[in-house]
């Protein structure tokens, strides 16, 4: 017997229609008002901005270890847009473009990397989960949620997000192979930055693509250019209405780049090159969308000192919050205080009242600097 | 009220939860046409079909983490692990996930969830199907512990259970499952979560077990009060975690001496746990050391060899003996 191939042959399509020269695929380019155009760019640019700001806070000892999205607001933006406030996404813990998008208020975002539970807390109306760290464990998540959605009827699409490195990682296949079975209404958007922490995507996947693991689990796969804002914007919306319309999951590949450090304890001089960075500066997200709205005569005049000034406000609130009360940190961890939290607790609230039974709280001893921060030369490196 | 063993009665708590509760969904391998290869959850999915009773790709650390989805979203899914032996593909999703957040959320979303796993020896079955791993699950803040020692309170642990808000693991003797049959009330049965039981009363030992070595338990203790005229007080925990300390302290504060029994190895296990709060709430009352009948400190053994690690009658009977004289 001869080998026969089978059908359907699969085949995984790349998509861009604004490349990083500016030019445009005019046949292609979505269809949003200027109001949109102009709405977006401004999210982009504050992703852009928090960014850089919240780097710095880090080194000054303002905030802990902090993940930077810098060269991915594209990728966040273009995707995230296209989701509905009853729809939900679930992020990692690269995703603080597409968080603030969502309505997570900048004071949360440096809540959580200041190492306060408050900030990963989501608002009693939103339909988010908070940011996940262990890799590619939110990905099930994406699919119960949509599991649910569907089970009570709701129209609900979910959104989850995750990089390269998740790939790798068997919760990233089970969440994909449950999702294709279950044909549940979720788009998972890959977030191709190149580099998980050193390791480059040459040695996480001997696949030609990202987007071809789709096929595998009966999906469709999609690669886009991820510093494409329009391509990002056109795949999302395809993706996301296929999926409310019953038409089940779909992986969206987004070719991007990390432009800054994986986390603020990262030096990336020891695994890449200069020369790479700079390649990829020149596909910067930000810079060919500004030429488009520019030729559409779109851009905002001060843009970026509003942007500017609602971060420094923002900064300021933070910094103005009294210290978290720390005796609420035996209140979630059950529905009830079992006893022994109870005394527990009663142990940790004696000993702040001193043994004066009328002082005020000790000090609470000063954290360790870490690793990247300038206060120290200590740990330094 | 009827007759029923371990399994009929699991079967009938989630019968009766789901009728009440369409929040209430059933979800692992072979848990919908087969019934589960123990066959808890028979018939539910002709009842309920199976979009409530899902029959899921091989997969545990999907079952608990879409899991985790589902309950963020407001079901309350009952997962059964086929043995707690596999449980390790998906323990960062009950670690990581399932028991944080409540606290990640700060009580915005929690994870109310039930993990039903079947466990311990005694079953000549092969590796990774004969294990008592409670104590990682006892460990952890956030999640709650729960092993059963008969079809009665089985019945209402579960119902106890899936209506607890906070993630529950729920642990089933295999050897349980046939061994007896018991009087189970037609009606509703909710036992609280975090109650031990005092199934004997005595005044010279407590004999502190649960699952399957409450029966040892009870039966040594028969023997020491016929053969050597020593009352025993046998607890059965019920709940592993939260500890019901309250309940162990009360009685050894009575008896002063006390002893552990659990299939899990001695180190760090439960049992560690049990004597540190006996210490702490009964160290004035105590006459003789904290004594711990477990199984060894090694990895599988294999059934062949299997019941001289498992804690048995004698063993039991020879270490309350040398408890009693001290």
């Amino acid at each position: 017997m001869p080998r026969t191939p089978l059908e359907p042959r699969f085949t995984v399509e790349y998509l861009s229609i604004l490349d990083s020269d500016g030019n445009l695929d005019s046949a292609l380019e979505p269809d949003l008002s200027a109001s949109e155009l102009k709405r977006l760019y401004r999210a982009m640019l504050l992703g852009r901005r928090l960014d850089e700001r919240m780097v710095r806070l880090q080194r000054q000892g303002r905030i802990g270890t902090f993940a930077p999205i810098k060269g991915q607001e594209a990728s966040q933006l273009g995707s995230v847009c296209t989701l509905r406030p009853t729809d939900w996404m679930v992020p990692s813990f690269r995703e603080t473009a597409a968080m603030l998008w969502r309505g997570w208020p900048i004071e949360k975002l440096l809540m959580t990397f200041a190492g306060q539970l408050e900030g990963t807390q989501p608002a009693p109306d939103q339909h988010d989960l908070p940011i996940t760290i262990p890799v590619a464990t939110q990905l099930p998540h994406a699919v119960g949620l949509a599991y649910a959605a569907q089970y009570r009827g709701d129209d609900v699409v979910v959104m989850a997000y995750f990089g390269d490195g998740a790939t790798s990682e068997g919760d990233f296949h089970e969440a994909l192979n449950f999702a294709g079975v279950w044909h549940v209404p979720v788009v998972f958007v890959c977030q191709n930055n190149q580099w998980a922490i050193s390791v480059p995507l040459k040695k996480q996947t001997h696949s030609r693509t990202i987007a071809q693991k789709a096929l595998a689990y009966g999906l469709p796969g999609l690669q886009v250019d991820g510093n494409d804002v329009l391509a990002v914007y056109a795949a999302s919306k395809e993706a996301v209405d296929r999926a409310r319309e019953g038409g089940g999951p779909t992986l969206i590949e987004c070719v991007t780049y990390r432009l800054g450090v994986h986390t603020t304890a990262d030096d990336p001089t020891k695994y890449r090159s200069e020369e790479e960075v700079r390649e990829w500066e020149r596909k910067d997200p930000l810079t060919r969308f500004v030429e488009y709205l520019r030729k559409k005569n779109l851009l905002e005049e001060g843009l970026e000192q509003q942007v500017d000034a609602e971060i420094a406000a923002a900064v300021k609130r933070f910094e103005a919050m009294a210290p978290p009360d720390v005796l609420t940190m035996f209140d979630h961890a059950y529905a009830e205080k079992p006893p022994e939290l109870l005394a527990q607790r009663d142990e940790l609230a004696g000993r702040l009242r001193g043994p004066d039974d009328a002082g005020s709280a000790p000090e609470p001893p000063s954290s360790p600097p870490m690793r990247g921060q300038r206060k120290t030369s200590r740990w330094q490196n | 009220m009827a007759k029923l063993n371990m399994v009929k009665a699991l079967n009938l708590a989630l019968l009766q939860e789901m009728e009440r509760d369409e929040d209430v969904v059933v979800i692992g391998e072979d848990v919908g046409v087969d019934g589960g290869v123990f066959r808890v959850t028979e018939d539910l999915h002709r009842k309920f079909g199976g979009k409530r009773v899902i029959d899921s790709p091989l997969a545990e650390s999907a079952i608990i983490g879409t899991s985790v989805g589902m309950a963020l979203y407001g079901l309350k899914p009952v997962c059964e692990i086929q043995f707690s032996g596999f449980a390790f593909q998906c323990f960062h999703q009950i670690e990581n996930h399932a028991a944080r957040y409540r606290m990640r959320t700060q009580g915005r979303f929690h994870c109310q969830m039930v993990v039903r796993m079947p466990y311990g020896g005694g079953v000549r079955a092969l590796e990774h199907h004969s294990e008592s791993e409670e104590q990682f699950y006892a460990h952890i803040p956030g999640l709650k512990m729960v092993i059963p020692s008969g079809p009665r309170n089985a019945r209402g642990l579960l119902v106890g259970a899936l209506r607890d808000p906070d993630p529950v693991i729920f642990f089933e003797h295999k050897a349980l499952y046939h061994a007896a049959k018991e009087d189970v009330p037609d009606e509703i049965e909710a036992l609280p979560l975090g109650r031990a039981d005092v199934v004997r009363h005595g005044r010279d030992l407590t004999i502190i077990a649960y699952g399957a070595m409450v029966r040892v338990a009870r039966e040594a203790a028969d023997t020491l009060a016929s053969e050597d005229g020593a009352e025993c007080e046998v607890i059965d925990l019920l709940t592993v975690s939260p500890l019901d300390r309250e309940t162990i302290v009360a009685s050894v504060q009575k008896t002063g001496r006390a002893l552990v029994v659990h299939e899990a190895p001695k180190s760090f296990g439960p049992g560690a746990e049990i004597a540190a709060s006996i210490v702490e709430g009964a160290f004035l009352s105590l006459e003789a050391p904290i004594r711990r009948v477990t199984a060894y400190d090694v990895p599988f053994v294999g059934f062949a060899r299997e019941r001289a690690t498992v804690p048995d009658v004698g063993r039991v009977l020879a270490a309350a003996r040398e408890t009693l004289a001290y």
